[in-house]
């Protein structure tokens, strides 16, 4: 074997490291600067708000040197860039300062109520996306006819009717009348002694404490609201699963599948689908975000003691520390899935792998 | 010369909302192992006669002939699975541009394997060795390389040989080369040419090649059908292409440059009407 050959892979080796380095080093700078973006956008409207903090604490019939003491304790005295450094050295501790409702600390809050919003939504997706792409396939794939017209009508009452009224429908129908499901809540009152959360997320805690009863009850209290959640975004993730579909098939080497003798069901699902599911990645990751937002609405009626409520009830109270945890935490989420659907990107892409 | 393929009085057209397209209109010819051009500008229905052959016209299209024959298997009356039996089995189809005919998401080597395990039932391991020496057969330097890679990586030269070997593999008795250097290099085009020849030849195919240029296909083929508006205007032998009769083809030849003469005024087709009837 001569030197050349042996250089060469060597330095090929070389090259991949730097380019990957490069990669992370852009993907920190990128993260990085999102969000500190996100916190300034946080802090600035944490302060221009119409609602006094000290006066939402103090009351408006404190005397005029207990609010001035206050404020001084909450450091609004303090000049802005000032604050603002210590905003975000208290956000990056972990500390998003105490909420005046629950006198918590809102990290606590959050860490209790996030979990909820995050089942819910991630068994909503799971839904969505398990009947929302192979609706989609079909319409696409049988384009025109009545299956078509069924999943863009089926589509379209998911996109247009109001979610609080569904979910009102829903509950009087499967819970009320047929007695399917449970109501409103997570989890029976039953179990509230002896039900220990261990992760916040009750179907993995049941699991985990290996209570068959309590999985039963929380699973008939969670199905209702996440198929919700699922029709909803069923409607999104079909629509847009025809559309790349109907993209992907009209694709010249689709042509050259079929020149090959392969079956139908092998060119739609092994060739079509495989190369719709690079997008089709962003749209889910897209709305599942939009889920863990916390869907008020969805929450409300259901009394589902999630994020979206949590928002909601704190802003209703000028509970401002409350609600910027909760909008950096939504915010993070947003980065956390952005980053997590490029990763797919790659694995899907061979085209946006590094060499 | 047994024949492989009859085609007599094949129609394909299309109905739009403008009424009825007629892309072939009364295509008839035969074919045994030769090497047959069919050349024609665009939209003379030289693709999709090839199309029709294969059985990949689109559904809407609507197909007639009298006879349309495949080694003694009746196409028209053919069921889709057999159909599908006969792709990329015994008759294959070479398309224009490797950078789109070849899936972008799966390796080369999978997309020769799909191949190959559709119409065989092979081991795996067999299957990887056939498929090897294939990307050997139409010249990979380096087969076990470009088996693992991406379509994109590799060069239009590759990329089409990847796409010949993944056509062959099977070993078809017919092959339709659709435009199958359009998109290449000049220079690359002479070597994928060569490779197709080999090939060919060696393994007693029948070939279609489906080109617009006339002097590629004269030198490439043993008979030229020359095609316009959906119909065979002058069928001879690639040898004789000089003594064509028909006022299109030597329209065509007229077109082509000639080293050391000039060309001005450059000559412009005269289409007549009655070409159409």
């Amino acid at each position: 074997m001569s030197t050349a050959d042996t250089q060469t892979p060597a330095r090929r080796a070389n090259k991949r490291a730097s380019a990957i380095l490069k990669a992370i080093a852009s993907f920190v700078v990128i993260v990085g600067t999102t969000y500190l973006g996100l916190l300034a956008v946080t802090f600035f409207i944490g302060r221009v708000v119409p609602i006094d903090p000290v006066l939402a604490i103090v009351g408006d019939r404190a005397p005029a040197h207990v609010v001035e003491r206050t404020r001084e304790e909450m450091g609004f005295n303090l000049p802005y860039y000032h604050q603002f450094y210590l905003y975000v050295k208290g956000v990056l501790s972990g500390d998003f300062g105490t909420s005046v409702l629950t006198t918590n600390p809102v990290m606590a809050d959050i860490r209790r109520v996030f979990p909820a919003t995050m089942e819910l939504a991630t068994v909503g997706t799971i839904i969505g996306a398990a009947l929302g792409i192979p609706l989609g396939v079909l319409a696409a794939v049988k384009r025109g006819s009545l299956a078509d017209q069924i999943v863009r009508i089926i589509g379209l009452i998911g996109y247009s009717v109001p979610i609080f009224w569904l979910g009102l429908l829903a509950l009087l129908v499967f819970y009320a009348r047929l007695g399917w499901t449970a109501g409103p809540g997570r989890i029976d009152v039953v179990f509230e002694y002896t039900f220990t959360p261990i992760t916040g997320f009750f179907l993995l805690d049941a699991v985990l404490n290996r209570d068959r009863a309590a999985f039963k009850d929380i699973f008939a209290h969670i199905i209702l609201p996440a198929s919700l959640l699922g029709y909803f975004s069923l409607a999104y993730i079909s629509r847009m699963t025809r559309s790349f579909m109907l993209n992907e098939l009209s694709q010249e080497y689709i042509v050259a599948a079929r020149a090959k003798g392969l079956s139908e069901t092998r060119i739609i699902w092994g060739h079509a689908l495989r190369n719709a599911a690079v997008p089709l990645v962003t749209v889910i990751a897209l709305s599942y975000a939009g889920l863990l937002e916390g869907s008020v609405l969805t929450e409300t009626v259901f009394a589902w003691p999630g994020l979206g409520l949590y928002i909601t009830n704190s802003l209703q109270n000028a509970d401002m520390n409350a609600v910027l945890g909760g909008t950096i935490v939504i915010g993070s989420v947003f980065i956390a899935l952005n980053l997590l659907s490029d990763l797919l990107y790659r694995l899907l892409d061979p085209r946006t792998r590094i060499r | 010369m047994n024949t492989l393929l009859h085609v007599d009085d094949l129609r394909v057209s299309f109905p739009t909302r403008t009424g009825v397209v007629e892309a072939v209109r009364g295509v008839s010819f035969s074919l045994g192992q030769e090497r047959l051009g069919i050349v024609g500008e665009s939209g003379s229905g030289k693709s999709q006669t090839g199309r029709a052959i294969m059985g990949l016209t689109p559904q809407q299209a609507e197909i007639r002939a009298k006879r349309l024959e495949f080694s003694g298997i009746d196409l028209l009356k053919a069921s889709p699975a057999e159909r599908r039996a006969l792709r990329g089995n015994r008759v294959a189809m070479i398309l224009q541009d490797p950078k789109y005919s070849l899936d972008p998401v799966m390796t080369i080597g999978r997309q020769i394997l799909e191949t190959l395990r559709t119409h065989e039932k092979i081991g795996k391991s067999e299957a990887r060795e056939r498929a090897l020496d294939m990307l050997a057969a139409v010249q990979i330097r380096d087969p076990k390389r470009v088996y693992d890679l991406y379509p994109h990586e590799v060069s239009g030269g590759m990329g089409q040989r990847a796409m010949i070997a993944m056509m062959l593999i099977a070993g078809p008795e017919l092959l339709i080369a659709d435009e199958p250097t359009s998109a290449l290099d000049v220079t690359v085009q002479l070597d994928i040419l060569r490779i197709l020849d080999r090939l060919v030849i060696d393994r007693g195919m029948g070939l279609i090649f489906i080109s617009h240029d006339l002097r590629l296909v004269s030198t490439f083929c043993d008979r030229v059908i020359v095609m316009y508006a959906g119909k065979i205007v002058e069928e001879l032998k690639a040898s004789e292409l000089s003594r064509a009769k028909h006022p299109y083809t030597q329209g065509l030849l007229n077109c082509m440059p000639k080293i050391g003469t000039s060309r001005h005024p450059l000559p412009v087709l005269d289409r007549q009407p009655e070409w159409l009837l």
